[in-house]
């Protein structure tokens, strides 16, 4: 059965592949020091008074002064906006520690150590995993990044052809950031890439905390951030075919998202979701007519403490996905950003508040998330009034979710994973769809003309996002499924039961996470 | 001799303490200890899922007193440790047959 299934496959790929790896003619060559990395032709129509072609043409000779001059405020250009790039990436590699609070302070105690060092290794796993293949299958044909000085040399992408349309599935430039690449904006982007990368891997351990086997963790580290997080990053981020649905079929500016509300949260929650219905609920967590119990975490303040650290980060993943500090538009960005934080936490708070009696601050703080996670798309493309409405509906969208997946899914997911970044970032893909207001975004994936929701007159935008939503759910769930049931074959997903009653501590990880403390295990 | 075991809320401890103190008891044990009553608990409310909270934290305060002042003493800890609502906790009193200071081998009344 899988044999035809992967013989069907291979003809359907042998059949379907027009033009293989594409070569761009003249290989630019990649720059270690970062010396010849931004020029005059980086001042070019840089801002409504710079000088345009003609004028560098025309006075190269009259003010020799001026065109070397040039050439430094190029540089200076560049600089500021690497710089901003690689501040904001190490406020993303920041939410690592964010994620990290959150999970093990909304998780027991008996799992503490666990649960953190899933955290700490995730970072670790993902980043070799992505130096290895990731980076190359994402950002290996994606032509580079203009702000950032070129990176032109990333210039291979898989493409198939179909329809007569070119359809990019991955790059192939870039494995182990190899010499073809040693090049100062390449690695500006590995570095920033990476941090997002990791974001997306660290979700999961959030959904199945406090059953999860090391082993069957590390298999998992590597398989995401090889390969399936690479992939979907490609086709929206990468140059691959869902952002060129604009240019090919007039789907609005092709898929559009902003910070990575899909490429990122969308697939770490999807991943969650896959991950946590395989592996199954935690003993205790329903009851035999499968009424749910609480498991409340351990440590509330440590759980708070990680999401304000996570929604400080978070500044970095927006506004620092324009990749320029020159573009003025991150403060827009910034503040988009911060104003769909509190519609999350303020209208979660009150839905528990109404619902249940109490402000649940757990809730909340999931609601500020969801926020955070729904912004992420659209923070460039829509107003500040705007991303309230977005918040406000992602906290809402966030309670209901968690009570959903927890009493009708009857899926365990002690953090809220799959509710904050899966359905969230599902909603932060459509929101762009719907509420992006035409400012900005002008010539985006080759597409001309501003950026236009649903209810600014260009619905095929709204298209794109339903189709990248849905393409990532099937994409995403798909593969995390199959790879869930396979690698339980290799190392056991789940822990015997008296290790998860014991706490995972000292059998997965030598050491308990409080040894001077007495824990009580008696708890449920 | 009399042991009077006192379970009382934690947030009471100080003023027991203070009121003990007046008494005449000038030395304590105290433990921090779980336990429910007749209550058996309450029921809690996290993320949309119900808890049940059985055991509450609770002190136990234990002091050995001579038989003289031991009622007296046992109306001190009631009085201070009570707010008049449920789960105020328990006096135990029990006899005690011998107590020995280790530092200098003194025994009975005299080494409490």
């Amino acid at each position: 059965m899988l044999k035809n299934i992967v013989m069907a496959l291979t003809l359907a790929m042998v059949i379907l592949v027009g033009s293989a790896t594409v070569f761009a003619a003249d290989v630019p060559k990649p720059d270690p020091t970062g010396a010849t990395i931004g020029t005059a032709a980086d001042v070019v129509n840089a801002t409504g008074g710079a000088p345009t072609e003609i004028d560098m043409d025309k006075y190269k000779d009259s003010e020799p002064l001026a065109t070397k001059l040039a050439d430094v405020v190029g540089h200076n250009r560049i600089s500021i906006n690497m710089v901003w790039t690689l501040v904001c990436g190490f406020l993303v590699m920041f939410m690592q520690l964010g994620f990290a609070l959150a999970e093990t302070g909304f998780t027991r105690a008996k799992n503490a150590g666990h649960t953190m060092g899933m955290n700490m290794m995730v970072y670790g796993i993902g980043m070799l995993g992505f130096w290895i293949t990731g980076f190359a299958l994402q950002m290996g044909g994606s032509g580079g990044a203009a702000a950032l000085g070129g990176g032109t040399l990333l210039n291979q992408e898989f493409v198939i052809n179909i329809f007569g349309k070119d359809f990019g599935v991955f790059g192939t430039k870039g494995f182990f950031l190899g010499d073809s690449v040693y090049d100062t904006t390449v690695l500006t982007m590995f570095l920033f890439q990476m941090v997002f990368m990791d974001t997306t891997a660290t979700i999961p351990t959030g959904a199945m905390a406090e059953r999860w086997t090391f082993k069957n963790f590390c298999l998992y580290g590597f398989f995401i951030s090889m390969l399936v997080y690479p992939l979907y990053a490609n086709w929206v981020w990468g140059g691959g075919w869902l952002s060129q649905v604009g240019a090919n079929f007039g789907l609005g500016h092709g898929v559009l998202d902003f910070a990575g509300s899909s490429v990122v949260h969308m697939t770490g929650g999807v991943a969650a979701l896959a991950g946590a219905l395989v592996i199954g609920p935690r003993l205790g967590k329903f009851r035999a007519d499968g009424t749910p119990n609480a498991i409340p975490g351990h440590h509330i303040p440590m759980a708070l403490a990680g999401c304000l650290v996570l929604a400080f980060g978070w500044f970095g993943f927006n506004a620092g996905s324009t990749l320029a500090g020159g573009d003025l538009r991150i403060s827009v960005v910034a503040v988009n950003t911060m104003l769909a934080s509190a519609g999350g936490a303020m209208s979660a708070m009150m839905y528990m508040w109404f619902r249940y009696g109490k402000p649940d601050v757990s809730m909340a703080a999931n609601g500020m998330l969801a926020g955070l996670v729904a912004i992420t798309a659209p923070c460039g493309f829509v107003t500040p009034i705007a991303s309230v409405i977005i918040g406000v509906i992602a906290g809402v969208l966030l309670c209901v979710s968690v009570l959903f997946v927890e009493n009708k899914l009857k899926i365990d997911d002690p953090v809220g994973a799959i509710s904050v970044h899966g359905v969230n970032g599902a909603w932060g893909m459509l929101s762009l769809g719907l509420f992006a207001d035409g400012t900005y975004g002008d010539k985006l994936n080759g597409v001309e003309g501003t950026v236009k929701g649903l209810f600014y007159g260009d619905p095929s935008q709204f298209g794109a996002q339903c189709l990248a939503v849905a393409v990532n759910f099937i994409f995403v769930f798909v593969v995390m499924y199959i790879f869930f049931k396979v690698s339980d074959k290799i190392f056991k997903m789940r822990v015997p039961a008296e290790v998860e009653q014991e706490g995972l501590d000292e059998a997965e990880v030598a050491v308990i996470g409080y040894p001077e403390f007495s824990i009580n295990k008696t708890h449920r | 001799m009399k042991k009077i075991e006192a379970i009382i809320k934690p947030h009471k401890l100080d003023e027991v303490k203070d009121a003990l103190d007046k008494a005449g008891v000038h030395g304590m044990t105290v433990t921090e200890v779980k336990g429910y009553g007749r209550q058996k608990g309450h029921v809690e409310m996290y993320r949309g899922a119900e808890y049940q909270v059985v055991f509450k934290a609770k002190v136990k305060i234990e002091v050995v007193v001579n038989d003289a002042i031991a009622a007296s003493v046992v109306e001190a800890v009631r009085v201070a440790a009570n707010t008049g609502s449920i789960g105020d906790g328990k006096i135990f009193v029990v006899n005690v047959e011998e107590a020995v200071r280790i530092r200098t081998n003194e025994r009975g009344e005299s080494a409490v």
